[in-house]
């Protein structure tokens, strides 16, 4: 079954530089995929070869079913793109940038304009329409942005920094209308450099370093790639003593406190019962037993570490 | 051809009709396109009757009879400038404020977003030029009661659409070689420099009166301009306006590509010198051949021009020219060793300024001034001719010792020079405008170094010491 996003050995090079180096990506309907990695990295690149608007050295794309290098102008009809920057005409005004965009994508006016009318009222621009967009702010240009790549109800969304300048009610709107997008079955491919951001919408997470994609999965399997087992945290009422002692031999202990300590465990729906009942015999009273939230900012900067390394 | 473009135009007026819209936004378009077409035009009406009248006081009227003409052309020049502006902000404005790539990810064509801006960047240049040329003539029909002929106004609308379309479609080459709109002024020089000496040439013309001429500048515009756009299609596409970093100055990457058009794959002078011989050389087949044919026009051209311009028969006096060979060979340097170095110098000389003319003028300055000795030699093989004299045996004598080293050496200066322009204009697939251009520039430096040189300094010691010697036995009285 094709996926709508497909990449096979993608590598691009400008002269003497390698800026996407065989990268394989695959993303279904339905699905987001986070694309990270630091400045340089290759990120916007992929993006624009994924859109058709550079083409691959080596290797094959195919988006929405198109290849890209043999089926371009069809590959960008699917595609919703926004780029990282926002690249408005400021002397415009929004209704009649979007039916601009409307008549390159070949809609039909009043199609266009109920669309147009739809997008500026989910994204809250429909009271901005007598502005010119010079006057609009950061984020509403950025709103707009994201209202023109889903003009022509794009398969494929590909969003580069989609809330960068938005203020936290615009970001989390967007953020939602991604959600929203995702379960209409599209296939998203959103590069950020926001880790919550991405935690929050992606479905899988790609790590993209010197044009490679050093680290591919879903947020918990590279957790537990990259930062081992679950972490987790026992605070007991009253001073540990020896109730260390009473931990299973398989769990790691990575630090303590007077009352709390914090352990890898391998399998906690195995030890953690053990555990409980180990304590609760040697008389001491557990206050909480739970796994310790981290972050994917631990593990890119784990990752970023390991490939710095290498 | 015609299909392709009947299924580009819809695009291109999208973009096209953005663009003019925005332009007209835009009081800093608007304010120059008013003044250049309502106020200028009327201050050049009040400047042609002021003329006109002063002149006709000294009885100078030809004067006022050719300065109208010219300031119609004025009139409608100043408007299409701006043509220029617009284009480079247009093409590279886009591209700075990075407007541009949500464009590119649209379903259009390279050649609708092209076609388009450039529909754009004409459009209200040239309305603005023809109404200020309408509003110019309506004040002398009103002032002077002077009308021009059809003839005319035809010239001068074909020349102001001719020069609008020439300075976009190099407006374009240049902003695809750049970031900014800064880089593209500084850039823009390239166009605006030949621009005002066109003017200057035109204005010649116009003031000598040979009008029909123009009809000759039409054309070599519109073929300028043909090239020019055949250029930016081909530079303006996706992968080179959102593919390179064009600002920034990477010298150990312009050395690579030099290097690689001077050394090409050789590993030893001797084996960079047989592939000179057996590889670069025939790979410049079509510039060598095209040269050849330019040297042979040359030397017709000329021959033709002797009877046009036919110097007095007794400079041709047989005596004369023995005595000046018997004579004074050694005054001019002859026979000398200071003498073949001067000459070796003179000719490295012309062809380094007709190189470097060259590359800037998409071969056409460099190749002229290599044919130009060659159309002089015809010249006088012509005078020779009309003055009865055996033509053959004064080229053999003065020419054919030296010449048949220096002509295929200028022949394949000519065409190493041609090869920079075709660089330029038909570019491998995936190579940038630079890359392209700076290894025809190794292989330029590789043939002079090679070849050229060397042939020029031998011609330079038979003109001076085989030559004369030559010329002497055979011209020289019994």
């Amino acid at each position: 079954m094709q996926a709508p996003i497909e990449t096979r050995n993608l590598t691009k090079n400008f002269d003497d530089l390698i800026a996407v180096n065989d990268v394989t990506l695959r993303v279904e309907a339905g699905e987001v995929l986070a694309l990270l990695g630091p400045n340089g990295a290759g990120k916007t690149t992929t993006i624009r070869m994924l859109a058709s608007i550079l083409m691959p050295t080596r290797g094959s794309v195919r988006v929405a079913g198109f290849d890209t290098a043999v089926n371009a102008a069809e590959v960008r009809r699917r595609v919703g793109l926004l780029t990282e920057h926002h690249g408005l005409y400021t002397r415009m005004k929004s209704q009649e940038y979007l039916a601009f965009f409307g008549r390159i994508y070949g809609l039909d006016s009043d199609h266009t304009d109920r669309r147009v009318a739809e997008l500026l009222e989910r994204f809250g621009l429909a009271d901005a329409t007598d502005q010119r967009l010079g006057q609009y702010s950061k984020g509403m240009r950025q709103k707009l942005a994201m209202a023109r790549a889903l003009l022509h109800d794009p398969d494929v969304l590909l969003l580069d920094e989609p809330t960068s300048a938005m203020d936290p009610e615009s970001a989390r709107l967007v953020r939602e209308s991604i959600l929203d997008l995702r379960s209409e079955n599209r296939a998203i491919i959103v590069c950020t450099h926001n880790l919550s951001e991405a935690e929050l919408l992606a479905d899988r997470i790609a790590i993209i370093r010197n044009g490679r994609i050093v680290a591919q999965g879903t947020a918990s399997q590279l957790m537990q790639d990259y930062l081992g087992n679950p972490v987790m945290e026992l605070r007991v009422d009253g001073p540990l003593d020896g109730a260390v002692n009473l931990l299973p031999d398989e769990v790691n202990i990575r630090e303590q406190g007077e009352d709390w300590i914090r352990f890898q465990s391998p399998d906690p729906q195995q030890v953690n019962p053990r555990i409980i009942a180990n304590m609760a015999a040697a008389g001491v009273r557990i206050v909480t037993l739970s796994e310790v939230r981290r972050s994917l900012e631990e593990v890119y900067l784990s990752v970023m570490d390991r490939e710095a390394q290498e | 051809m015609n299909l392709g473009l009947t299924r580009e135009l819809p695009g291109a007026w999208i973009v096209a009709r953005r663009e003019i819209r925005d332009q007209l936004r835009d009081w800093r378009i608007l304010t120059p396109i008013i003044i250049l077409t309502l106020f200028f035009p009327l201050l050049m009406n009040i400047t042609a009757s002021t003329v006109v009248n002063f002149v006709e006081e000294y009885g100078a009227t030809i004067i006022g009879d050719r300065l109208i003409p010219f300031l119609l052309l004025v009139v409608g020049f100043f408007p299409i400038s701006i043509s220029l502006v617009i284009a480079l902000e247009s093409f590279a404005g886009e591209r700075e404020r990075l407007s541009l790539e949500p464009l590119l990810a649209t379903p259009l064509t390279d050649a609708q977003l092209y076609f388009g801006k450039m529909f754009a960047s004409l459009l209200a240049p040239i309305a603005g030029a023809y109404l200020g040329i309408f509003v110019y003539l309506a004040g002398l029909l009103w002032r002077l009661g002077w009308t021009p002929t059809p003839e005319l106004l035809a010239q001068v609308l074909a020349l102001t659409a001719a020069q609008a379309l020439l300075m976009v479609t190099a407006a374009v080459v240049i902003s695809t070689q750049t970031t900014s709109v800064r880089g593209a002024n500084l850039l823009a020089s390239f166009v605006i420099i030949p621009a005002a000496q066109l003017i200057i040439v035109e204005s010649l013309i116009m003031f000598w009166g040979r009008y029909n001429v123009l009809w000759w500048i039409v054309a070599a515009l519109m073929l300028t301009s043909m090239v020019l756009g055949r250029m930016g299609l081909h530079l303006f596409n996706r992968e080179e306006l959102l593919g390179r970093d064009l600002d920034n100055v990477n010298l150990r990457w312009g050395l690579a590509r030099f290097r690689e058009g001077f050394r090409g794959k050789a590993r030893s002078p001797f084996t960079w010198y047989r592939e000179t011989i057996t590889q670069t050389l025939p790979g410049m087949r079509g510039p060598l051949i095209i040269m050849a044919l330019a040297m042979a026009a040359a030397y017709i051209i000329g021959v033709r021009s002797a009877s046009t311009f036919t110097l007095p028969g007794e400079l041709f006096d047989q005596e004369r020219i023995s005595a000046v060979f018997s004579t004074e060979l050694s005054n001019f340097g002859f026979l000398s060793a200071l003498g073949w170095k001067w000459v070796a110098f003179n000719n490295l000389r012309a062809l380094a300024i007709a190189s470097v003319l060259g590359a800037f003028s998409l071969g056409i300055v460099g190749m002229l001034l290599l044919m130009a000795p060659v159309g002089i030699i015809g010249y006088f093989a012509g005078n020779f001719a009309l003055a009865g004299l055996d033509t053959s045996r004064l080229l053999t004598a003065l020419v054919l010792p030296h010449g048949i080293i220096e002509i295929p050496a200028a022949i394949i200066a000519g065409a190493a020079i041609l090869q920079l322009a075709l660089a330029a204009l038909s570019l491998p697939k995936g190579s940038s405008l630079g890359a392209s251009w700076l290894v025809a520039l190794g292989k330029w430096a590789r043939l002079s170094l090679a070849l050229v040189v060397p042939l020029i300094m031998v011609a330079a010691v038979l003109e001076v010491f085989v030559t004369p010697r030559v010329a002497v036995a055979l011209l020289a009285g019994p």
